[in-house]
């Protein structure tokens, strides 16, 4: 191969990398990133502790029997929900300052796959959705009011956890789709519809039938139904498993394909 | 020529060598806006190429191509025999661009870690900071660089794939003057390994020191072609100057040796390589008077190739390579 001119380059020495470019070292570097901004991390640990606080430990109610345990155990497994919700809907939507600083283009430069990087992504938002359901819990269990048995905490706390990553790959869609200057704004407030749309602040049963009917369509739905189920024991439907694996795959696939087209000078 | 198989029993001796960049018909539209409109373009690998032209002539369009970063809305666009994405995937080429694609929240060494870690070969991270001169500030955060120490960092980022063709964007676009020589310092010792590079400036000065090969652009036209000295022949004309009343344009341009003519009232502005001959005929053969020659340098060279004003004559003269 050396027999050409000096210019030649061996070309056959180069190849591309596996897994399209996902790697631990750039996940690690990106939840080192997540962490550097405390008033992300803060705010979605802080926000669902006081929901909590305020409506969790009312003696009107906490203390009723409620599934395997009481009314504040299901209230603070909502609560821990709607937070991890909110930290990996904002840890994903921090694509969106990237793109306004050019970055997404830079990764167009290099080997990365959108599907890769969209993995990385998620999973370094699961961080900052753990931080926020372990806060609620954490401070659930310090109140003494929640009673549910101990290996429940923990089947609830990882469906919580786990489920989060569908609101991850909504972050980043959105993330990728509106304008950087008010992407919070707009998700939260969406947030906050979906949240009483499947029933996570008030019980869908006080709302019309129309709104009901309609609810069970949105994208918290089937994920808020699938958290509980262990702790109520009724069984789990399918269609809330369909639910919760269609929005994924929409949000998912729609941030890949923005992704991909996103190669816009700044 | 369009497709060179890569497999390794096919180089024999290395005649059937891909070119570095290959680029037939080019067309690109963003809407009704026509950016680029026809370029056909090779480059051999180990040329320094210059990409030289006014703002919206097209360097950026045709570079976002090659990149594979925009489609071509008609023609071919190869990179080593390849597409452009798989070129890059493999690393292959890289580029440094004028601005963004940074993150303010990482480190220096964090942001090249990063982007080394995406490639399946690389050059050790500490090795190219040194290479781009900012090995003293690689713990500092992004955000707190400066222009010039952000666009060094994009350049170590661009060179850790190792790549054999390296694209740079009007890379020292904003920068002083010392920040422009020392940037072009370190990409030059660079280059002395026989690495292809692409640039796309508007400065004269850096496309005459820095390249083989100046490619003007214009208006999404290739209309020049050369060395430098090529271009910078091109230049050699003078211009004559003269205050004639009720100027033929048609008839100034017939003059032999006429490359450009321009007419602002009672005054004729006329480009020629042979200066003598166009002052004889306008004192000799018309009522011109006041008569002054100048030299033309390159930078007037450049307006004239790549200005509106002048159509046709020009371009016959730059496309000519």
């Amino acid at each position: 191969m050396s027999t050409g001119s000096l210019a030649a380059p061996d070309l056959t020495t180069r190849r591309a990398p596996g897994l399209g470019g996902f790697n631990l070292t750039v996940l690690r570097l990106e939840v080192r990133r997540l962490l550097r901004n405390r008033r992300t991390v803060l705010f979605t640990m802080v926000l669902p502790v006081v929901f909590f606080l305020a409506f969790g430990l009312n003696s009107a109610y906490a203390n009723e029997a409620d599934g395997h345990g009481n009314v504040s155990a299901f209230i603070m497994i909502s609560l821990a929900l709607y937070g991890a919700v909110l930290a990996t809907t904002s840890g994903g939507a921090m694509v969106s300052i990237e793109r306004s600083a050019g970055w997404s283009r830079q990764l167009r430069l290099t080997p990365l796959s959108p599907a890769a990087y969209i993995a990385i992504k998620m999973l370094t938002a699961l961080v900052l959705g753990l931080s926020s359901m372990t806060a609620v819990y954490i401070v659930g269990g310090i109140t003494g009011k929640p009673t549910m048995p101990v290996y429940l905490w923990i089947i609830t706390a990882l469906c919580v956890w786990i489920g989060s990553l569908i609101f991850a790959a909504y972050g980043l869609f959105m993330g990728y789709l509106l304008p950087t200057e008010n992407v919070m704004q707009i998700l939260s407030f969406t947030l906050v519809l979906f949240a009483f749309a499947s029933g996570l602040f008030v019980p869908l049963s006080q709302f019309p039938k129309l709104f009901q009917q309609i609810a069970q369509y949105t994208p918290l739905y089937g994920l808020n139904q699938l958290v509980h189920a262990p702790f109520l024991g009724g069984g789990v439907h399918v269609a809330w498993v369909a639910n919760a694996a269609i929005w994924l795959a929409i949000f998912a696939g729609g941030a890949a394909w923005r992704m991909h087209k996103d190669t816009a000078r700044v | 020529m369009t497709n060179v198989n890569l497999g390794p029993g096919s180089r024999p001796g290395g005649a059937a060598q891909s070119l570095a960049i290959e680029i037939q018909g080019l067309h690109k539209s963003f809407g009704s806006v026509e950016a680029v409109k026809g370029i056909n373009l090779n480059v051999a690998p180990g040329e320094v190429v210059a990409f030289l032209g006014p703002n919206g002539a097209g360097k950026t369009t045709t570079i976002d191509v090659i990149l594979g970063l925009s489609q071509p809305t008609a023609g071919q666009v190869s990179v080593f025999g390849m597409q452009p994405r798989q070129a890059i995937s493999r690393g292959l080429v890289s580029a440094v661009m004028q601005t963004g694609g940074l993150l303010k929240d990482l480190t220096v060494e964090e942001t090249a870690r990063y982007t080394a870690s995406l490639f399946a070969h690389t050059r050790p991270v500490s090795e190219v900071l040194q290479r781009a001169g900012i090995s003293d500030i690689a713990d500092r955060r992004v955000g707190k660089c400066s222009g010039g120490e952000q666009q060094r960092l994009r350049f170590a980022m661009a060179l850790l794939s190792d790549p054999e063709l390296l694209i740079l964007d009007e890379p020292t676009t904003g920068m002083d003057v010392e920040g422009r020589r020392s940037f072009w310092g370190a990409i030059r010792h660079d280059t002395a390994e026989g690495r292809t590079v692409l640039f796309a400036t508007h400065y004269l000065e850096e496309a005459d020191a820095y390249a083989d090969r100046i490619i003007l652009l214009r208006h999404g036209l290739i209309v020049a072609d050369g060395t430098s000295s090529e271009v910078k022949a091109m230049a050699a004309g003078r211009t004559v100057r003269a205050t004639l009343a009720g100027a033929d344009e048609a008839m100034l341009r017939a003059i032999p040796g006429a490359d450009g003519v321009e007419v602002r009232g009672e005054t004729v502005l006329i480009h020629s390589n042979d200066s003598d001959a166009v002052a004889r005929y306008l004192l000799m053969s018309t009522q011109a008077r006041d008569l002054e020659i100048a030299p033309r340098g390159l930078e007037d060279a450049f307006i004239a190739l790549t200005s509106d004003d002048t159509d046709g004559d020009m371009t016959s003269t730059g496309a000519s390579r």
